[in-house]
């Protein structure tokens, strides 16, 4: 079972509080695509990936950056049990849409890269330990049901 | 695989950094540390506390050979053959290790570039640590 400080809980809260799900959500996903380009091969309905410009404007990638902070939102809300959480979630990535769980971690350094850049020089070190430990224990969760 | 756009974006950031390569070369390994806490293993003899002369000195040192590195991209295995030899038969630290770092830089620099720090800079820089790091430890077996 995960332990979290008050401390973690609450630079996570601020964290959340602090992001604009409808700007970092995008900007994490095209990111991932444009730095680490074989993710793009979960992506083949989405049309132009063809260039970073291409990536950035595409609207389907926006739109499902949305969807996967909507996602980690629901992460947030119940830090105690995200393991359950995200059960149904798991399932999805392995069975149905057959994503290689080392790339959850990917979209997570880059969505943690977002925040930095938006964030600047509050990103404490501390805060940055704390929002890695949640991102690292919903990529656990994530990762639970492939088998 | 840079191109020569790439190459070019990321002499002139290492450039630009060049002149606060303490600040960022400390402020990359602390949160390195505070992230990371098993990676404080291997500076048991410094003092690596927030701020420390030892951060600040190290950090810079790591900073400019970054920069040097880039100033020499193509022949990367000469320009660092004696960092080389360093972290394969005196460091020896486990290769894991250099992805953690090559991260804790990727954000100081996002945290320092803001909006600059572009998916594209980001791209070039991460494809350059890699190469770097493969570099520090091609000789540790």
């Amino acid at each position: 079972m995960v332990v979290w400080t008050e401390q973690e809980r609450a630079f996570i809260q601020e964290i959340f509080g602090k992001l604009n799900y409808e700007e970092a959500g995008p900007k994490a996903l095209s990111r991932v695509l444009i730095v680490y380009p074989w993710t793009q091969r979960y992506f083949g309905s989405f049309g132009n990936l063809c260039n970073s410009e291409a990536i950035i404007k595409n609207p389907k990638v926006a739109a499902h950056g949305k969807v996967v902070l909507r996602g980690l939102d629901r992460a947030m809300k119940n830090m105690d049990d995200i393991k359950n959480t995200y059960k149904e979630l798991s399932v999805l990535h392995s069975e149905k849409l057959h994503v290689d769980p080392d790339n959850f971690k990917l979209l997570a350094d880059c969505l943690t890269i977002v925040i930095a850049t938006s964030m600047g020089t509050s990103f404490t070190p501390e805060k940055q330990a704390a929002w890695q430990k949640f991102l690292a224990v919903v990529v656990s969760a994530l990762c639970r049901q492939y088998y | 695989m840079l191109s020569k756009t790439e190459k070019e974006l990321i002499v002139h950031i290492w450039e630009k950094m060049l002149p606060v390569a303490e600040d960022i070369g400390s402020e990359a390994l602390l949160r390195m540390f505070t992230t990371f806490p098993k990676t404080k293993t291997y500076f048991n003899h410094l003092d690596i506390s927030p701020g420390s002369q030892h951060l600040r000195c190290h950090g810079k040192k790591i900073i400019q050979a970054l920069a040097e590195g880039a100033r020499n991209i193509s022949t990367l295995t000469t320009t660092l053959a004696h960092l080389s030899r360093f972290h394969a038969y005196q460091l020896r630290i486990h290769p894991t290790n250099f992805k953690l770092f090559n991260h804790c830089i990727l954000v100081t620099l996002a945290c320092k570039m803001g909006d600059n720090f572009t998916p594209v800079a980001h791209a070039a820089i991460d494809k350059f640590l890699s190469a770097f790091s493969a570099v520090l430890a091609e000789k540790f077996r």
